[in-house]
C-alpha cells in the first residue's frame, strides 16, 4: 500500500493559525482537513459590555483587508435593533465606500495572489520581473479602491468615519470629483483586467454548488437584501440563525457553517459557497450592462461553476464596483445631516452584508442603555471552509497522478480560489498532503 | 552595525505594523506610537496592518523609511532584528506570508523588482511570544520595545540635530 503526505507551510505572521492536511492512500484521497483559527470569537467576547456605538470601530479591527465589511454589518445590525432606516444619499455613500473595499480587496487578490498561480510564478514578485506593467496596473487599481475608502472612511486602514446611523462627516460634491476622474481610469483598467484574466489557463473543474448570497430586487448586493440560494433558500437576514448552523469539528477550533436541513434534527447540514462566485451566479442580471457585457465578451456565461474562474468573476466585480462608484458619485447630493439620530433600546439586531469574500453576518443583543450583552459574528471564510475541503477532495482525487510538487501547488491554488481571509479566519496556513 | 541615515531634506517616515488586538503582534504599532508622542521634527509616523501593497503606496516618494513589526521566527522572545533592505533580502519566514496578502518581505522584494524601494529602508523586527487574541505585551517584548525606541532615537540623532539647527537659524 502506498500513501503519501504533501506538506506546504505558509508561514504567516500571527493573526491566526490554520492548516490544511490531505491524506492519500494508493490512489484514493482518504482525508482532507482544513483547520482555521477565528479571531471573531475573541471579538465577540470583547464586544460584551461595550457601547453599541463602538461596534463598527471595534469590529473593523478584525480585518485589515475588509474593515468596511465589518463596519457595514455592524451598523446594519445595530440599526435593525434600533429600528432605524438609513436611506437616500447616506445609503448611497455606504454603497460607495463598499465599492472602494471591493476594488481594493479584489485587485489585491487577482493581481498579487491568484494570477501568479495561473501564470506559473511563485509569487507576484517573480511575476513583476516579467510583467511589470500588469503588476503596476493591479497596484494602481487597488490604489483607487484605497482612495475611496480613505476619502469616505477617514483613513484607509481601520476607517473611523462610519457610525451607527450614517457617518461622522460626509463629503461635499466637489470633494468627490477627483475620485470620479480616477475611477474613469480604473473602469478601463478593470475592463482590461476582465479580458486579461479570461485568457488564463483554467483546469476543468465544474462543481455542483449551493451558492448563497444576498439578493436585492434592484441592485447587485452590497448592504441589503434577502439571503437566497440556487437550491431554494430565500430568507430574511434576521432568520439566519434558524437556517444556518455552526458545527464544531474535532480537527479545528473554528466552527464550520452549514445549512440546516429544514424539518430535520440532522445537523450535518448542507455545504454551501459564499463569495464572488455565489453573488455572480445569483445576481448576474443586477450587474451593470457594462459589467454584463464584459463578462459575456470574456466568455463567461451567467452561470459559472468553476471556482478557478473566480478570478474572472472578481475582475467583473471590480469593473462593476468602478461603474457603480461612478454612478453614485455622479448622482451624489450631500445629505442634510451626516447621520440619522439613534436612541438605544433593549433589542436584538441582525445584519448581513457582502464582504469581498462573501456574506458576513453580525447579531447583537443590547440593553436599554445600548450596552452590548451578546454578539455573534460569522465571517465568510469560516462559511467556506467545508466547501474548500470538498473542492480539495475532488481536485486531488481527479489529479492524483500529478507529481507531488505540482499537486501541492495546485492545492494552494484551489484554496486561493476562495481568497481565504488571514485576519478574519486564518493567517498561519500550513498545507500538508500525506500519502502512505 | 548600521548604515547612516543620509542627510536629505525630505521627512523620515516611521511605519508601525501589526494588530493591537493580537497581543505582541501590536508591538510595531506601539513603538511607532511612542515615537510619535515625542513630536520629533521632520518625522512622519504611520500605522499599517502590514499588507504589502499598501506599504508600497505609503512610502512612495519618500527617501527614508523605518518599519517596526513583530516577528515569529522561533528565536527567543524579545530578540531584536534590524535589516537594511538595500543590503539584504528580508527572510520571508520572519514576516507573514499567506494565501491572502503580501507580507513585508514580499512588499520589499516587489518594490525592488519595480524599482520602488526607498533609498534608505530599515526594518526592525521584534520576536514576539504571545500572538493570541488580546491586549498588552509580554514582558520580554515590552523590554525590547524600549530598547528599539532608544536605538531609533540614536539612529535619528544626526537628522534631528540638523533639523533643530536649521530651525534655530531661521
Amino acid at each position: 500500500m502506498k500513501s503519501r503526505t504533501i506538506k506546504v507551510n505558509y508561514l504567516a505572521r500571527v493573526e491566526g493559525e490554520g492548516a490544511l492536511y490531505v491524506k492519500i492512500k494508493n490512489t484514493t484521497v482518504v482525508d482532507v482537513k482544513l483547520k482555521i483559527f477565528e479571531p471573531p470569537r475573541f471579538f465577540e467576547a470583547f464586544l460584551r459590555g461595550r457601547a453599541f456605538t463602538e461596534a463598527p470601530d471595534i469590529t473593523a479591527r478584525i480585518c485589515g483587508i475588509c474593515p468596511i465589511a465589518y463596519q457595514m454589518s455592524a451598523v446594519h445590525a445595530m440599526e435593525d435593533a434600533l429600528d432605524v432606516v438609513v436611506d437616500g444619499q447616506l445609503r448611497a455613500l455606504r454603497r460607495l465606500i463598499y465599492c472602494g473595499e471591493w476594488i481594493e480587496s479584489h485587485s489585491l487578490h487577482v493581481y498579487m495572489l491568484h494570477a501568479p498561480d495561473f501564470l506559473g510564478y511563485e509569487s507576484a514578485i517573480h511575476m513583476a520581473r516579467d510583467y511589470p506593467e500588469i503588476v503596476q496596473r493591479g497596484l494602481q487599481l487597488k490604489k483607487v479602491g484605497n482612495e475611496i475608502v480613505t476619502h469616505l472612511g477617514g483613513r484607509e486602514i481601520h476607517p473611523i468615519n462610519v457610525r451607527v446611523g450614517g457617518f461622522y462627516k460626509v463629503p461635499t460634491k466637489q470633494e468627490l470629483k477627483p475620485l470620479a476622474e480616477r475611477l474613469k481610469w480604473a473602469r478601463n483598467a478593470a475592463f482590461e483586467t476582465v479580458r486579461w484574466t479570461a485568457t488564463l489557463p483554467f483546469p476543468e473543474f465544474e462543481q455542483d454548488y449551493e451558492f448563497v448570497a444576498l439578493q436585492h430586487p434592484e441592485e447587485y448586493p452590497f448592504n441589503e437584501g434577502r439571503l437566497v440560494s440556487n437550491k431554494g433558500l430565500d430568507i430574511a437576514v434576521r432568520d439566519y440563525d434558524d437556517y444556518f448552523v455552526e458545527e464544531h469539528v474535532p480537527h479545528s477550533n473554528a466552527l464550520h457553517s452549514v445549512l440546516k436541513e429544514q424539518g430535520s434534527d440532522n445537523l450535518t447540514g448542507r455545504l454551501y459557497l459564499v463569495g464572488p462566485l455565489a453573488r455572480y451566479n445569483l445576481n448576474f442580471h443586477r450587474l451593470s450592462p457594462l459589467a454584463q457585457d464584459a463578462a459575456r465578451s470574456a466568455g463567461l456565461s451567467p452561470v459559472c461553476r468553476n471556482p478557478f474562474q473566480s478570478i474572472i468573476v472578481r475582475s467583473v466585480e471590480i469593473l462593476y464596483a468602478c461603474d457603480e462608484a461612478l454612478r453614485l458619485i455622479q448622482e451624489y447630493e450631500p445629505p442634510e445631516k451626516p447621520a440619522v439620530e439613534v436612541q438605544p433600546r433593549a433589542a436584538t439586531g441582525y445584519g448581513c452584508t457582502e464582504a469581498p469574500r462573501g456574506i458576513l453576518y453580525h447579531r447583537y443583543r443590547i440593553d436599554d442603555d445600548g450596552t452590548i450583552l451578546d454578539a455573534k459574528i460569522v465571517p465568510p471564510t469560516s462559511q467556506n471552509q467545508k466547501i474548500i475541503e470538498r473542492d480539495l477532495y475532488q481536485f486531488v482525487s481527479k489529479n492524483i497522478e500529478l507529481p507531488k510538487q505540482k499537486l501541492t501547488q495546485q492545492c494552494e491554488q484551489t484554496i486561493r480560489n476562495y481568497d481565504p481571509c488571514i485576519s478574519c479566519a486564518t493567517h498561519f496556513l500550513k498545507l500538508n498532503i500525506e500519502q502512505e | 552595525m548600521e548604515s547612516q541615515i543620509p542627510n536629505f531634506e525630505s521627512p523620515i517616515l516611521l511605519i508601525g505594523i501589526g494588530n493591537k488586538y493580537r497581543s505582541d503582534d501590536g508591538i510595531g504599532l506601539e513603538i511607532a506610537c511612542r515615537l510619535k508622542a515625542l513630536n520629533l521634527p521632520g518625522i512622519k509616523v504611520m500605522e499599517e496592518t502590514g499588507e504589502g501593497t499598501t506599504l508600497l503606496e505609503a512610502w512612495k516618494g519618500i527617501d527614508r523609511v523605518i518599519l517596526f513589526d513583530a516577528i515569529c521566527s522561533g528565536a527567543m522572545p524579545g530578540t531584536i532584528y534590524r535589516f537594511d533592505a538595500h543590503n539584504q533580502s528580508i527572510p520571508a519566514k520572519f514576516f507573514h506570508y499567506s494565501t491572502h496578502a503580501l507580507g513585508i518581505s514580499e512588499a520589499i522584494e516587489l518594490a525592488r523588482a519595480l524599482h520602488q524601494l526607498p533609498t534608505y529602508l530599515i526594518v526592525y523586527g521584534i520576536e514576539g511570544k504571545n500572538f493570541t487574541a488580546g491586549l498588552g505585551f509580554s514582558s520580554e517584548v515590552e523590554a525590547a520595545a524600549q530598547e528599539v525606541v532608544k536605538h531609533v532615537l540614536r539612529e535619528l540623532q544626526p537628522f534631528l540635530l540638523q533639523k533643530m539647527c536649521s530651525k534655530n537659524l531661521t
